[in-house]
């Protein structure tokens, strides 16, 4: 599905990424965490294709394709899809309108004719309900005015309608309750398919608790320094990660 | 001066022809203006209030006038596309300054006691009513007197005491002659007390003549009457357009006015609001969208002279290409206007390195009791916005349009007409992509 | 509330209103090429100086006075005002030691709690140069400074000491043909002070200029020029006041100045002119013209200013950023109460690339007063990046007064972002009547809201200028509510 090979990166003058290797199979969950400032989310942005990031070195392949050449439309277009950490709010864009027009590009890069209008407000209707979204919603403008509660739902619901092959989810867990966890994690797992992989980024193991990872990476200084099973997230809840840096340190 | 020279030497050498051909009201007024002209003079550049239009510059070709009244050919096909889709509306024209109603429109579908017609017309017909309204605002600007030095004909709508007129009214401004032509024209709107009105004037230009029209709309709102206006400019780039508003309003009165530059040449839209009465609602709004040379300034001075009344401005401009907009906002709450309520909000997006925008937001309270306030601002899409909608698959190009459509969209939104609002939104649509009006045989769009 | 006592209190609020009984040797009234001959001879000026002199009153002579501004300014008579008053006239060896100043000037600035003996300097040194009338009375520090390279003297001194310096920057950033007063303060100029910053030297003491007008029927003309080498920083503080009199006094000031790569300045103006008494009578007409040219990469200027004097206050501190990403500020309380008017605010030219601006003004009107804020903003072609955010706020106090925002924004290039956010309120009755059941006077409450009001812009001010403007608002506000 995913092969990262030796991937540097920077924002402005500083590199971020410094040599990450890594690769994701179809059907796959991998976590990867890591502490602050490791590059977690400079991963993500990379891998969509964020403007305000430069790859220097390395090679992406997704799907077969090279990833990096990409523009960020197409890469969403080939099936990546990213739940934003921080979900942009777009004033006076409704959401229907948002959904209807990035359903529709997508149809086109795939030479499809546009979706059919009662076909799309099936789709919308049968979607949301995995998220536990009103219908009302359609109505507002993206993100405005939504709870961080609402802004991952939405997510997630747009994530069930693009039906990406992978997902990635940026700090999904962060500023969000228990319940709205458990909803924004059911959602996810209910869209999972056999061919369907997701990476999930994260700092905390609640979010991992439910969504089963198959394997866990800890991101250090722009590489990923450790791979293991579903049990290095719980190690890591309780030992923190000085542990896993103090023995990637000693190994050098 | 020059430009204004040729103005009052054709009015010397044709004053016998105008005034055969007008009625004695028009004429009555004519000698003040042009006393007012000599005194006052046209606006120049260095004037605060038309720093950005050389409006001088703009009247100095030899326009024709139709001072002869000929009858010119109304191609009545064409102006069909304004129709707005499942809005049912009284129908008129102005060809030039000339009144016309359109074929289908029944005056007897009218609220009894409301008059729509001509200018001329009216002024014969109603003199009593006309004398009483016309030119009876205070005009600021040189360009007014010279429209009533000049002025032959335009539109009327009188709504007595108390009633209301549920259907819009249009009135679809059309510039169609084969040579270049000034039209001067001139609108009187009287609302009785308690009287309603929508009025939407459509302003196109259909060949691709240089064009000038010079127009002055006379706006009388009496006590607790609501008068809304949509004015919409759809005009090629060769039309240049001058186009001032005075408003009156009277107690507990409503004005709103929306006014939108989908598309032009030269655009100095004025809009002055004396407010007179207390707990007067006023709204102004506008859209500009401008590229290639195009040049959009428009003025508005809200004048708060009475107690409670609240002012909503919302200006929104899209520039790109090399053209130019000019926001100049004015808002006086006078000494005795305690209570008052006033908001202004000037937003533009500048999209090119050669489009340039001017903006002057201006409060000048002499009252204690008031709340006031202004934001302008200038700048880009949100490039936040648009990454996040690339990621959702959406082409940046698209994801520009509709950032452009939901900024304007705000202004439309405001629009309590929904088949109005929706033909707006396709309208602009098209323009954004460069597609507005590909109508067969219109020259609007190069 | 207790109108006597207020009253009382406020008939001798301007505190500076005292005349000094002094030698002064005052020129002849009245403006014409001979004037300007004098003042250049008196003040053994080079030939340079003089023909600059000349080509800006000739300018002068063929400009009408501008009307623009949103003010009421009676007719002035250039004829009847004298352009050269100098009170150190009686020791002839001019003002060189403490010894040498007349007793009654020495005084006057005590007076005014600026001590001119260094040893009774503030805490914390400030170095102040004294402008009494045209002419500079005493340079403190000036050695201290020297032996960091820092020229500190009067601009009289340094058109002798270091003409190079002030022939290269004198007139660079204000051109005579700028405007009306620009023209005439180039032609009859006096005193001022002169500032020079060496390569990357911060200057260790807050540098301070404090003008005394106090001969009447004079006019103050002076001159400031500060020049801020690469990577240099200076603090500069300016304080002024004038006697009360019935009859208007005119101040026509030029500031200059220059920044350069990496360096930044930063310019404090305590305004207290006499500012007219309760019915309009008196006080002095404020004409300046304030820039500063950020001619440097990453150079930065800021101008913060409390206005609370003069009858009629014209001036706007401006920032012409030419060198890439380099910033300007502005921060101005402007207080008019009684009859006093007020249009100022500033200017902000963006011309390299990612300059930024920051633009904070707070208005408080009062009495029978006017107060306008007016400010351009303009982006050119080539500034990339530029950034401005503009927040004017005005509060009016009673219901005679006018409070005015004029903005003009001008924006060239695509990339910028410019924002302006104005708004105008009255003082809230529910904070006063929360100050008045906690027992707070209505006079003091009005003197906590507007200082609360003002805190963004007086806490840019260093701290003795801070308590200072902070009791000047308070006290300029006597009167203003009942």
């Amino acid at each position: 599905m995913l092969k990262i090979d030796n991937l540097h990166a920077s924002v402005g003058d500083k590199e971020i990424l410094k040599g990450l290797s890594l690769e994701v199979g179809a059907g796959q969950v991998h976590a990867i965490m890591g502490p602050n400032g490791s590059g977690k989310s400079t991963l993500s942005n990379v891998l969509v294709g964020h403007p305000g990031y430069t790859v220097t070195q390395g090679s992406v392949t997704f799907k077969g394709k090279n990833l990096l050449e990409m523009s960020a439309e197409n890469r969403s277009h080939e099936g990546l899809f990213m739940s934003f950490q921080y979900p942009v709010e777009i004033p006076g864009v409704s959401m229907m309108n948002f959904m209807r027009t990035a359903i529709n590009e997508k149809r086109k890069y795939l030479g499809l004719e546009p979706i059919a209008p009662a076909d799309f407000l099936k789709l919308v209707k049968e979607k949301r309900e995995i998220v536990k979204l009103d219908n009302k919603f359609m109505n507002r403008s993206v993100n405005q005015g939504f709870s961080g509660g609402e802004k991952k739902r939405n997510e997630i619901f747009q994530m069930a309608m693009l039906e990406p092959s992978l997902s990635i989810l940026d700090e999904t867990d962060s500023g969000l309750d228990i319940d709205a966890l458990r909803i924004v994690a059911e959602g996810v797992n209910a869209l999972k398919t056999p061919q369907s992989s997701v990476i999930v980024i994260t700092h905390y193991q609640r979010l991992l608790d439910y969504i089963k990872p198959d394997i866990v990476h800890v991101l250090y200084n722009g590489q990923i320094i450790r791979t293991a099973g579903p049990e290095l997230a719980l190690e890591l809840e309780n030992r923190g990660y000085d542990w896993v840096i103090d023995e990637f340190e000693n190994k050098k | 001066m020059k430009a204004l020279n040729q103005y009052i030497e054709l009015y010397k050498e044709q004053k016998d022809v105008i005034e055969n051909t007008s009625a004695p009201g028009l004429n009555a007024q004519r000698a003040f203006a042009l006393e007012a002209l000599a005194h006052k003079g046209l606006p120049v550049e260095s004037d605060e209030n038309y720093l950005h239009s050389n409006v001088e510059e703009w009247l100095a070709p030899n326009y024709g006038l139709n001072i002869q009244r000929l009858n010119l050919p109304l191609d009545t096909e064409e102006p069909f596309r304004c129709s707005v889709p499942n809005l049912s509306t009284q129908l008129y024209f102005l060809n030039g300054d000339s009144f016309m109603s359109a074929p289908q429109t029944n005056a007897s579908l009218l609220p009894d006691g409301v008059i729509v017609k001509g200018l001329n017309t009216f002024a014969c017909d109603y003199s009593e009513i006309f004398s009483r309204y016309y030119n009876k605002s205070s005009f600021t600007d040189g360009t007014s007197f010279l429209n009533t030095l000049l002025v032959q004909d335009g539109f009327v709508v009188y709504v007595p005491k108390n009633v209301v007129v549920e259907k819009p009214i249009q009135l679809i401004e059309l510039m169609q002659s084969q040579f270049s032509m000034l039209a001067c024209r001139r609108i009187l709107l009287i609302l009785e007390q308690g009287a309603a009105l929508k009025l939407l004037l459509c302003d196109h230009s259909l060949r691709m003549q240089e064009y000038l029209s010079l127009q002055v709309v006379e706006a009388f709102v009496e006590d607790n009457a609501s008068l809304e206006l949509y004015d919409l400019e759809e005009t090629h780039t060769g039309n240049s357009r001058i186009s001032s508003l005075y408003v009156n309003v009277g107690n507990d009165s409503r004005f709103v006015c929306n006014n939108i530059t989908l598309h032009n040449g030269r655009t100095r839209n004025s809009a002055n609001v004396a407010v007179n009465g207390h707990g007067a609602e006023i709204v102004l709004n506008g859209i500009v969208i401008a590229d290639k040379e195009q040049h959009v300034d428009n003025y508005t001075f809200i004048d708060h002279n009475s107690c409670n009344s609240t002012s909503r401005e919302l200006f929104k401009y899209v520039l790109s290409g090399s053209s130019v907009g000019a926001f100049k906002g004015k808002v006086l709450v006078r000494g005795g206007a305690q209570g008052t309520d006033s908001q202004q909000t000037n937003r533009n997006l500048a999209l090119t390195s050669s489009a340039r925008m001017f903006a002057e937001p201006q409060l000048e309270i002499y009252a204690d009791n008031v709340k006031c306030s202004h934001g302008a601002t200038v700048g880009q899409l949100d490039q936040a916005a648009l990454f996040y909608m690339r990621q959702r698959g959406i082409s940046e190009q698209e994801a520009k349009m509709l950032l452009k459509e939901a900024f304007v969209g705000e202004v439309i939104d405001s629009i309590p007409l929904a088949p109005l609002r929706d033909r707006l939104n396709r309208l602009i649509s098209l323009r954004f992509r460069g597609q507005l009006a590909q109508c067969k045989g219109c020259n609007i769009c190069h | 509330m207790e109108n006597e006592e207020l009253r009382n209190f406020s008939e001798n609020k301007y505190k500076y209103g005292f005349t000094t009984q002094v030698q002064t040797n005052i020129i002849e009234r009245g403006l014409t090429e001979d004037t300007v001959r004098l003042i250049s001879q008196k003040k053994g000026e080079p030939e340079w100086l003089l023909d600059l002199r000349l080509k800006a009153f000739r300018h002068w002579l063929t400009m009408p006075m501008p009307k623009w501004a949103h003010l009421n300014i009676p007719p002035i008579d250039f004829q009847s005002i004298s352009y050269y008053a100098d009170p150190t006239a009686s020791k002839k060896n001019g003002p060189t030691s403490i010894d040498s100043i007349d007793p009654e000037v020495m005084k006057t600035f005590d007076k005014l709690g600026i001590p001119l003996e260094e040893r009774l300097a503030l805490s914390g040194g400030v170095a102040v140069d004294a402008v009494m009338d045209s002419v500079s009375v005493k340079t403190t520090f000036q050695q201290n400074l020297k032996e960091k390279g820092i020229i500190f003297s009067s601009i009289g001194e340094a058109v002798k000491n270091h003409p190079d310096l002030v022939k290269e920057y004198l007139g660079s950033v204000v051109n005579y043909r700028d405007n009306f007063y620009a023209a005439l303060n180039t032609a009859v100029f006096s005193d001022g002070s002169f500032v020079y910053i060496p390569k990357g030297v911060r200057c260790p003491m807050e540098l301070s200029t404090y003008f005394r007008i106090n001969a009447a029927g004079t006019g103050q003309f002076e001159r400031t020029l500060i020049v801020a080498d690469d990577d240099s920083y200076v603090s500069y503080l300016e304080g002024c006041t004038a006697p009360q009199r019935d009859e208007n006094q005119l101040h026509a000031a030029i500031v200059e100045i220059v920044v350069k790569d990496r360096a930044e300045v930063k310019y404090s103006t305590v305004q207290n002119w006499y500012p007219g008494d309760e019915q309009g009578r008196g006080g002095v007409y404020n004409f300046v013209t304030k820039r500063g040219l950020c001619a440097g990469e990453h150079s930065k200027l800021s101008w913060t200013q409390v206005e609370t004097g003069s009858a009629i206050t014209w001036k706007y501190p401006s920032c012409v950023l030419r060198g890439d990403y380099s910033q300007g500020e502005f921060y101005s309380v402007a207080l008019t109460n009684n009859f006093q008017q007020a249009d100022t605010g500033t200017k902000m030219i963006h011309i390299g690339k990612e300059t930024k601006s920051t633009i904070i003004s707070k208005g408080i009107s009062a009495g029978h007063s006017q107060n306008s804020y007016r400010g351009l903003v303009r982006v050119g072609k080539n500034a990339y990046g530029a950034r401005n955010y503009s927040q004017c706020d005005s509060l009016l106090l009673g219901s005679d007064c006018g409070a005015h925002t004029f903005p003009y924004m001008d924006i060239q290039n695509e990339t910028a972002v410019v924002e302006h956010e104005a708004t105008t309120s009255k003082i809230s009755e529910d904070q006063l009547f929360y100050c008045n059941q906690r027992g707070i006077s209505p006079e003091q409450a009005v003197g906590l809201i507007v200082n609360g009001y003002a805190k963004d812009v007086l806490n840019k001010l260093p701290m003795e200028f801070a308590v200072e403007a902070q009791r000047l608002l308070s006290v300029s506000l006597e009167n203003s509510v009942g």
